[in-house]
């Protein structure tokens, strides 16, 4: 089933090893499979309670009265939790590394942005009892218009799903709604091609559909302190969220996770260990709270949609001459990790072909849906898809072998990429040549010569002349700087101005935007 | 009405990390006085085997048997900081990391050795199996649990490393785009042959054939265990899945495993894979990383598939009978293309 071609690149390598290369049994083995590997649904600690959110049934709504005075007299309910009660209630994620806007709430408070958004957590004895208290929450919604499609959503006049970013687009470099490739001529590539072909591509959002459900456990410890056993794929970077949300130290936190039933990337969104934690520290008791399958499936986070245009300009004998693409990321109500996906799918063009035209504009757009986030691929998946769908489209056209059409369009060590940096350790003519022999797939003799190794460099080695475009000047505020830049050399501040204290937060009066949305470098 | 056969491919090449922020992970290595050896970290095993390949290039680095070293991640308390496990970082990040770590540990048992032996460090090896001796000479030999004895009760020498691996953050130029994302890169090719039923606009897949190249294989059982997932995954993503069927209509979402469809067992193909390894020059003994890039060839693979076999193009994921239904009928029935 597996066969380790050693004689490719066997120059590259030095085989003399004892430990590396062996098909070592994992560490862990004995322990999954015979069920005593310890996750963190595991731990059931005495007087543990448990949380259910009050989830919304609009799309969007702005939220005019949130009454939970039955719910507060439900049997067994210990403590119900509102923004209000979420010491700093708005985040972004990638705060932690300095990129982008708070402009998520733990629990809703004035508007709602998509259907399951969290607005009450209501804290019980038991999950029945919590589920029963929960549905007494009485909220009253006054509904707006929804926008659920990457293209209306960046129409004149489309309703504003996240006033953060009010055009339904996250903002780069401070002043551009999306994150922008330039390589050379596209429109010049385009006019000497043999063949134009513009495709349009689209992708579902698809859920990563775990065994384990996303959940932590948090309960107070000695010393003022609390630990939290968590299903985190990554434990600093959740750790690191909480002590933000809940404006304490990090070190108030001991976090233990590791051993984990599935993740491929719905584990990082820190979903549950806030609340967890905030209703620990509210009750003095251990607390629980788990994602149900429907939360996990509906309003647990999916890999989000794309949308993809490609247009390819391509000669009679196969090169590959100018490549434009448009790609919309829907990253639905919240930013969560979609900014950084775009990024990096920007990187990522023109795919692993040597093209020297390549022109990319690469969109993160808010609509009304579940907020997206990181799975498996995470920015390359859905433009693979497009990308290879139209490599086989484009071979089509000109009656190439694809096989052949993708060795010779292939980058090679020492091409110039897109993103402008050479070309190196690349593989891509080999992994061609060995499938197409493990298939038995005839591909023609010239074509099975060929190298990574060889012909690239020289002229594929130069950047092209690029057209600039008018540059923008930066127009949003600059970025926020949180916990992980503390360290960096920082000019001189002046004191800030005098702010006017800020309003008692009633529930549900508190408004994000004027608190917690706009702080300065 | 009938099947039609068909396949088709896809290349893709994939990098290793991520390249926002900045993207460190850091690892402590330590010996008890027994000569077992700890790494600590904080890292996440999603599965995937980061305790099981972190253990093995521990224990090529210090030179001893991989039987004598622990792994203990994700506590907060005790291990050191990590980004995370996502990215495809673990291998190649957490790898330098514990790598780094083991080094200096090294670095303090073949000077305890030494002492105990009465020779220069720099002419001392491991054997790998739990020995050190003077090279050439191996009857002067001393075991690393003696080492460990000796550095904690009689030299006061922890046998302890700290690593640390950094990529620093990558700026991205807003008019071009220019910046370092990765510091290496993946590389795949998959065939795949499909069956298409005209009549059903149902596709089964009938098997697979691959090549990927991932740097050094580490552990070539973690990988088998990643690529056969992960094309398993893959085809679910390209003929099945979706929270949301009708997208962008968000109506009609699925609540369970009952209305969300995924392959089941008799769904499986048979899968031939193939891998090469051209070292990662900065790879921990060349590994880049198989975990995510191993879904990605598949999709398309499926789509040029379903072409070659009935001549219809499916530009929307996932691809369900529903729409290969539409598409034969749109066209006035299948057209198979040229065999291959």
């Amino acid at each position: 089933m597996l066969e380790l071609r050693k004689d490719i690149f066997a120059d590259e390598r030095d085989d003399n090893l004892n430990e590396v290369g062996k098909g070592t049994q994992r560490q862990d083995m004995l322990g999954h499979v015979t069920g005593t590997s310890t996750y963190f649904n595991d731990h059931k600690l005495q007087g543990m309670l448990h949380v259910r959110v009050v989830r919304s049934t609009q799309s969007h709504a702005r939220l005019r009265r949130i009454d939970t005075s039955e719910a507060e007299r439900s049997e067994g309910v210990r403590r119900v939790i509102r923004g209000a009660d979420v010491p700093r209630n708005l985040n972004t994620l990638l705060s932690l590394i300095n990129f982008g806007k708070d402009d998520e709430p733990t629990l809703a408070v004035d508007k709602v942005r998509y259907r399951g958004e969290p607005i009450v957590a209501v804290v019980a004895e038991t999950l029945r009892a919590a589920a029963e208290a929960a549905a007494k929450v009485r909220v009253d919604y006054e509904s707006l218009p929804s926008v659920f499609d990457v293209e209306e959503a960046l129409k004149p006049g489309a309703p504003t799903v996240n006033e953060t970013y009010p055009k339904n687009t996250f903002t780069y470099h401070e002043r551009y709604d999306h994150q922008k490739l330039r390589f050379g001529d596209v429109e010049r590539g385009f006019a000497g091609a043999d063949h134009v072909l513009e495709q349009r591509y689209q992708m579902s959002p698809i859920e990563h559909a775990p065994v384990e459900t996303n959940g932590s456990i948090a309960a107070p410890d000695t010393n003022g302190r609390y630990v939290v056993y968590t299903s985190t794929q990554a434990l600093f970077f959740s750790l690191d969220t909480c002590a933000k949300i809940l404006d304490l130290p990090s070190n108030t936190f001991h976090f233990i996770g590791g051993t984990v039933g599935g993740g491929f990337g719905g584990k990082v969104d820190t979903l549950t260990e806030p609340l967890a934690i905030l209703a620990a520290m509210l009750t003095g008791r251990p607390v629980r709270y788990v994602l149900g399958r429907e939360e996990e499936m509906q309003f647990g986070p999916p890999r989000g949609a794309e949308r993809i245009y490609i247009k390819d300009g391509v000669m009679r004998d196969g090169r590959i001459v100018a490549r434009q693409i448009r790609g919309y990321f829907d990253s639905g109500a919240y930013t969560r990790l979609s900014s950084y996906a775009v990024v990096k799918c920007a990187a990522h063009l023109p795919g692993p072909y040597t093209i020297p035209n390549v022109h990319g504009d690469i969109y993160c757009v808010f609509t009304n849906r579940t907020p997206a986030t990181a799975m498996r691929g995470f920015g390359i998946t859905g433009m693979d898809f497009a990308l290879e769908c139209q490599m086989d489209k484009l071979a089509h056209l000109i009656g190439m072998d694809p096989m052949e059409f993708r060795i010779l369009n292939a980058y090679r060590d020492g091409d110039m990429k897109a993103h402008r940096r050479e070309a190196k350790n690349t593989a891509l003519i080999e992994c061609v040549q060995v499938a197409a022999e493990k298939a038995k797939w005839p591909i023609r003799e010239e074509f099975r010569r060929m190298s990574s190794r060889k012909d690239g460099g020289g002229a594929r080695a130069a950047v092209p002349s690029t057209p600039r475009e008018p540059a923008q000047p930066r127009s949003a505020p600059a970025q926020q700087r949180t916990s992980y830049d503390r360290g960096l050399s920082m000019p001189p501040q002046p004191d800030p101005p005098p702010q006017a204290p800020a309003p008692s937060p009633g529930h549900g009066a508190t408004r994000f935007s004027s608190v917690f949305g706009t702080r300065r470098r | 009405m009938a099947r039609h056969r068909g396949r088709g491919m896809a290349a893709i090449n994939y990098p290793i990390g991520m390249n926002l922020g900045g993207d460190p992970s850091q690892a402590l290595v330590h010996s008890n006085p027994s000569g077992k050896f700890t790494v600590a970290l904080s890292s996440i095993d999603l599965g995937q085997g980061m305790k099981s390949v972190t253990r093995q290039i521990c224990a090529e680095t210090l030179g001893v048997p991989v039987e004598d070293v622990y792994v203990d991640t994700a506590d907060s308390d005790t291990g050191p900081h990590c980004m995370g496990s996502f990215a495809s970082r673990g291998t190649h990040r957490v790898g330098n990391a514990v790598m780094a770590a083991a080094k200096e540990a090294r670095g303090v048992m073949m000077e305890a050795a030494a002492e105990e032996l009465e020779v220069n460090a720099s002419d001392l090896e491991t054997d790998g199996r739990g020995n050190i001796h003077v090279k050439g000479a191996p009857h002067r030999s001393i075991s690393v649990k003696d080492v460990a004895i000796a550095a904690q009760f009689r030299q006061g020498k922890t046998i302890s490393g700290r690593g640390i691996f950094l990529v620093p953050l990558s700026d991205v130029d807003p008019e071009t785009g220019e910046m370092s994302p990765a510091t290496c890169y993946a590389h795949a090719c998959l065939v795949a042959e499909v069956e298409v039923d005209d009549e059903t606009g149902e596709v089964g897949v009938i098997r697979m054939d691959s090549a990927y190249e991932l740097g050094r294989a580490l552990n070539p059982r973690l990988v088998e265990q990643q690529l056969v997932g992960g094309a398993w995954m893959g085809m679910s993503h390209a003929l099945y899945e979706t929270t949301e069927p009708y997208y962008p209509d968000p109506k009609q979402g699925p609540r369970d495993f009952v209305e969300y469809l995924m392959p089941g067992p008799g769904d499986i193909c048979p899968h031939d894979i193939a891998v090469l390894e051209r070292p990662a020059p900065d790879g921990p003994f060349g590994g880049k990383g198989p975990g995510e890039m191993c879904a990605n060839p598949v999709l398309p693979a499926i789509a040029n598939a379903i072409f070659n076999a009935v001549g219809v193009r499916i530009d929307e994921l996932p691809i369900t009978p529903e729409k290969v239904l539409r598409a034969i009928k749109a066209q006035g029935g299948a057209r198979p293309q040229t065999r291959r």
